[in-house]
């Protein structure tokens, strides 16, 4: 380990988390956030999704800008592959959700970050959703993750950063447990 | 009206250390007791139980453990026996069978609804104890009728429970515990194991409880910690007070035969669903006690205490079977019984005035509840230290409390 006199930075703000949390314990309403996404079907297993607006503090917010995102299938699958599977949007949420978690419980053990790679893969057995099987599930069977990371900090320290990410995410909560899924006809 | 100087609700372990406190300190008290001394002790643990703490930690003010096995464990009939023979010794001033209805603020104090009596005093402590209630989960309404389904608070021993397979909800001690039990007893356990504390029973020749408390732990004080609502949510640690010493940790658990899920989240149409995040608070565990053991072995170099105990060692982690299963059909028949041991929260629904925060939990610093001078409350998880959690915590909290409560009298 180098010892040196630079300041761990991750680019977390750890006081602003730190601040958000004590604020927001002490008005829980403002932490209801309701996270949205509004998606529009193009042409077979194409559709075109944004994501703009969020409910949270207790106000309507505003991402920066809109964001948009294109899901198919792939050729394989008779489909145009004009981007991304649901499946593997839904990968590149957990690895995304873990990583910003990996960079943020480093900010706050004051471990600098050098670089974090996750790479992230689900198991399925496609016989579910073809409804061919029905022993097996439509979901992944397993996800793993593996997480490449150079950093000062030892073996132990970085497998603990990784336990804790998964304590404090949000998708790995949602993948991990049930939740109540409604879907109506508008 | 009866008039007393100071009231103490419950003649608990910590009950009881206050009232030698207060009589130390001449300051003229009752304490009310809905059933008799130790009453949670006699009436709400099932037998087996003993004491996580060895029994030369359990002390109480002026009362050292003097019996002839310091080693072993007490079992919870013995800390009632105990606890009767202190508060004779002491002299406490307890009215037993006399239930604490309301407390409300008065001039000058409070006034008590115990019995059918009103009293007035100008302080009061709430040493009701932590354990009061069963925390059970909302899930708990979604079990299917024919299956049988209770809390420790009411379990006894195995034969109260139909044949069939128990599942066991919570990997705190009660569900390690009774997880072992019940399991020994022929009726398949599968546990469903959230976020838990792992601790070996012995580390290099002495119990766990010699380590935490001569590594300082134990007396780390609440107003020193970086996550205060952490520390007192934490899970009781997966221990048996059993001589010998055994590990009952989830690999103990599962070389018994007992079948390790993870944490219960929904029952649909009769489905039980586990988390597939089992791995991660199994890992969570391991590392945690692995940096207790690694501070205890820090400890013990520094204070030229490490060679005269066995060399340092580390336990083999979690084994989590990656073919767990995330579904229990509850409706096959496979399962018979259900038990909650989803924790336990103290009953303050008697303090009739705003002292509680949105969770229903009582706000205090350190025993000393918030905005309602001359009112304490005792006996919770990390009161004062983390040693409150257990029964010679009550020492220090009841002498600083004691102390805390005196200078209240003399300056109101």
């Amino acid at each position: 380990m180098t010892i040196t006199d630079r300041p761990v930075n991750n680019g977390v703000n750890v006081e602003a988390l730190l601040g958000a949390r004590e604020a927001l314990s002490a008005a829980p309403e403002a932490a209801e956030f309701t996270w949205r996404a509004s998606c529009t079907w193009r042409n077979g297993t194409h559709s075109h999704s944004t994501v703009n607006g969020f409910t949270g503090l207790g106000a309507e917010q505003q991402h920066r800008t809109t964001f948009e995102y294109d899901v198919d299938h792939p050729e394989c699958f008779a489909s145009e592959d004009n981007g991304a599977t649901p499946t593997e949007v839904v990968l590149v949420g957990l690895a995304s959700c873990l990583t910003a978690g990996v960079a943020a419980v480093a900010q706050f053990r004051g471990i600098q970050l050098r670089s974090v790679t996750a790479t992230i893969e689900g198991q399925m057995n496609v016989l579910g959703i073809l409804g061919a099987d029905p022993d097996i599930r439509n979901g992944f069977e397993t996800v793993t993750v593996r997480f490449a990371i150079d950093a000062d900090a030892s073996r132990e320290d970085l497998e603990a950063l990784v336990a804790q990410s998964q304590k404090r995410s949000a998708v790995f909560d949602i993948v991990t447990n049930p939740t109540k899924v409604l879907v109506e006809l508008a | 009206m009866m008039q007393t100087t100071a009231v103490v609700i419950g003649a608990g372990h910590a009950g009881l250390a206050m009232s030698r406190r207060l009589t130390d300190r001449s300051i003229d008290h009752v304490v009310l007791e809905r059933g008799e001394v130790a009453n949670s002790w006699r009436t709400q643990r099932w037998p087996s139980l003993r004491l996580l703490t060895p029994n030369w930690q359990t002390r109480l003010p002026g009362h050292p453990y003097a019996g002839d096995d310091p080693d072993g464990f007490m079992p919870a009939a013995d800390l009632a026996a105990a606890l009767t023979g202190y508060a004779r010794r002491i002299g406490a001033p307890v009215r037993t069978a006399t239930t604490v209805h309301a407390v409300r603020a008065a001039s000058d104090g409070y006034q008590i609804q115990a019995g059918g009596d009103l009293l007035h005093a100008r302080a009061v402590v709430a040493a009701t104890g932590a354990c009061n209630q069963p925390v059970i989960p909302e899930v708990a309404a979604a079990v299917p009728p024919p299956i049988t389904t209770l809390t420790p608070l009411a379990y006894r021993n195995p034969g109260q429970l139909p044949d069939g397979g128990v599942l066991i909800v919570g990997a705190s001690a009660t569900g390690v515990q009774l997880a072992a039990e019940i399991h020994r007893s022929g009726r398949p356990v599968t546990l469903a194991a959230g976020e838990h504390v792992r601790l070996p029973r012995t580390y290099r020749g002495r119990d766990i409880f010699w380590w935490l408390e001569a590594t300082g732990l134990l007396a780390e004080r609440y107003d020193q910690m970086d996550d205060l609502t952490r520390a007192r949510h934490l899970p009781s640690p997966q221990l048996t007070g059993t001589t010998p010493a055994t590990m009952t940790d989830l690999n103990s658990l599962i070389a018994q035969g007992i079948r390790i899920v993870g944490r219960l989240g929904r029952i649909t149409d009769g489905v039980a669903q586990f988390s597939g995040s089992l791995a991660n608070t199994c890992a969570l565990a391991d590392l945690k006690m692995n940096r207790f053991l690694t501070r205890a072995d820090e400890w013990a170099t520094a204070s030229g205490r490490s060679d005269e105990l066995p060399p340092p060692h580390r336990f083999a982690p979690t084994h989590v079977d990656p073919r767990a299963p995330l579904e229990l059909d509850l409706t096959s028949g496979e399962i018979t019984t259900v038990l909650w041991a989803t924790g336990f929260r103290p009953d303050h629904s008697w303090l009739d005035f705003p002292v509680r925060d949105r969770k229903g939990r009582i706000r205090h610093d350190g025993g000393v509840v918030t905005g309602a001078p001359g009112l304490y409350v005792l006996g919770l998880p990390v009161l004062r230290t983390r040693a409150s959690t257990y029964i010679h915590g009550a020492a220090d909290d009841t002498k600083a409390l004691a102390s805390h409560l005196h200078a209240y009298l003399k300056r109101s």
